[in-house]
């Protein structure tokens, strides 16, 4: 099996443009990377996108994608796992080019969320629940984690104002990423005070809906020297899935997937977490961020929220998390954020970054966990 | 949404009708046809009691496209006497008051109306357990 690296990284102010379709900002972070590379073509494209059938009324996104970005007759498909399909699409083109299928591969996330107005956004993203069972009782995404949420409190008799911690963290290290949806910083008492969305879950614990592309172009170690000096290696890269429902789970505060995909990852790349520099959380909810850290063993259980708390996870810290500000302050275009995640862990490692790191690790969750990617990248 | 999609499910949705695992005893809710536990396809319906108590539970004050007519509402996961959890809204009950260990019940109500007819798609929620006549 091949070593894969990455040798080039581009992606798209996330936001609100209104002035640019799906295709548009998939073809400008697809062609951003590939010039980050100094290429003009790639074989194969894998799209990671979670519902453009339902946010767009467009399928078929790998044709459309390399027909636009002008690469012909390539071999090109999307990847689906709901807010973790940009990760799941990266595992595929790693697989791609560490079994010696395709030399280049472009991994483009995509998703084009406000092409419909905010309660049809809420009802398509709660299609990463079970549809016939969790959401035709009216439950939103955000409501399923907030029941999680308020279970955690109760088992581990943590308070909100904990959990609050992790958007201030990752609003604060959004400031400096030109990228990003909310470049300014907010405070705690903002967070605890702003409106429910989902009892006991605030706005301001919530990431935004938004649009966004991001790509990365995967090819070997060996062919990478070709390219650049500061090749990134992919050293575990993995995707596990778990129960469709919540109801399903003999634990809901903690995600099997979470702990399977970091395990294998980290057997894969032979380090351990105390050998982590950086990681980017899927903080899409303030409660995803704490059991993160538990699930991927950078905390003990229950000791996630006062690890942000405490300033552990902070930019100086003992283990500086989403550095460029995370799914609440970059932004979440769903199926595009596992790209994004990987793109700035490069970024770091390169040294374009806030932190100085020799290994990297993202989290990706689809669904309330149902779908989870680990990735582990270091310096070469 | 097509009528067929909500017909089949009405009988389980309606007796919170589930399976049980012939070979190891497992229950599920929602019925499956697979034991996740033991791999056995060999699996019957299994009716669910149906009372419980609140395992967790949130208030929906942002409701998803069709759900707006009963705002705010709580949801929860209920915790049934056989040990399953089911996923479904809570129901003549004071948000205020609500509480992880509640006793509940299950009634069948209206979950949501769709299309240009309003067709009514019933399901299950649950309630406080009501004091029993004396």
């Amino acid at each position: 099996m091949e070593e894969v690296a990455i040798i080039g990284v581009g992606c798209t102010h996330v936001g609100e443009p209104w002035h640019k379709s799906l295709r548009n900002i998939a073809v400008e972070s697809t062609w951003a990377a590939m010039d980050d590379a100094n290429i003009n073509q790639v074989d194969a494209l894998v799209i990671g996108n979670m519902s453009s059938g339902n946010f767009n009324d467009q399928e078929s996104l790998g044709s459309l994608i390399s027909d636009y970005a002008g690469l012909g007759n390539i071999s090109a498909f999307k990847v689906e796992g709901a807010c973790g399909s940009g990760g799941a699409a990266f595992n595929a083109g790693v697989m791609a080019v560490a079994s010696g299928y395709h030399d280049t591969v472009c991994v483009t996330g995509i998703e084009k969320m406000t092409d419909v107005v905010g309660d049809s956004a809420t009802k398509i993203l709660a299609n990463a629940s079970d549809r016939e069972y969790e959401a035709i009782h009216g439950i939103s995404f955000v409501g399923l984690n907030a029941m999680i949420m308020r279970r955690y409190m109760h088992d581990y008799n943590v308070k909100r104002e904990d959990l609050c911690a992790f958007p201030v963290n990752s609003h604060k290290n959004a400031v400096h990423n030109k990228y990003a949806m909310f470049r300014k910083e907010i405070k705690l008492e903002s967070v605890i005070n702003s409106p429910m969305v989902a009892d006991p879950m605030t706005l301001m614990e919530c990431a935004p809906i938004c649009d966004g592309s991001a790509s990365l172009i995967l090819t070997t170690k060996e062919k990478a020297k070709e390219y650049t000096d500061t090749p990134i290696i992919v050293k575990g890269s993995s995707v596990k899935v778990d129960t469709i429902g919540v109801h399903d789970r003999k634990t809901v505060t903690s995600m099997k997937a979470t702990i399977a995909a970091a395990s294998d990852a980290y057997r894969q790349s032979g380090l351990s977490s105390a050998d982590i520099d950086t990681l980017e959380l899927h903080d899409a909810f303030s409660i995803m961020g704490a059991i993160g850290l538990e699930d991927l063993g950078f905390a003990e259980r229950g000791k996630g929220a006062s690890m942000a708390a405490e300033g552990q996870i902070a930019i100086g810290g003992k283990l500086p998390c989403c550095t460029f500000g995370g799914l609440k302050a970059r932004g979440h275009p769903v199926g595009a954020t596992g790209v994004y995640q990987l793109a700035e862990l490069c970024w770091n490692l390169r040294g374009d970054g806030k932190v100085e790191a020799e290994n990297g690790m993202a989290q990706n969750i689809g669904g309330t966990g149902s779908t989870v990617s680990v990735t582990i990248l270091g310096r070469d | 949404m097509s009528v067929p999609r909500h017909w089949r499910e009405n009988v389980k949705r309606y007796r919170l009708l589930g399976s049980k695992c012939k070979s190891c005893g497992k229950l599920h809710y929602p019925e499956r046809t697979v034991c996740p536990q033991c791999k056995s396809r060999d699996l019957e319906t299994f009716q669910f009691s149906g009372n419980g108590k609140i395992y967790s539970f949130t208030i929906v004050w942002s409701p998803p496209e069709g759900y707006e007519f009963c705002k705010p509402y709580a949801a929860a996961l209920i915790e049934l006497d056989e040990g399953e959890i089911v996923t479904a809204q809570l129901t003549d009950c004071d948000l205020e008051k609500l509480e992880i260990g509640m006793p509940v019940e299950p009634v069948v109500r209206k979950l949501f109306a769709y299309g240009e007819s309003g067709i009514i798609v019933y399901g299950y929620k649950f309630r406080p357990i009501l004091p029993k006549l004396k």
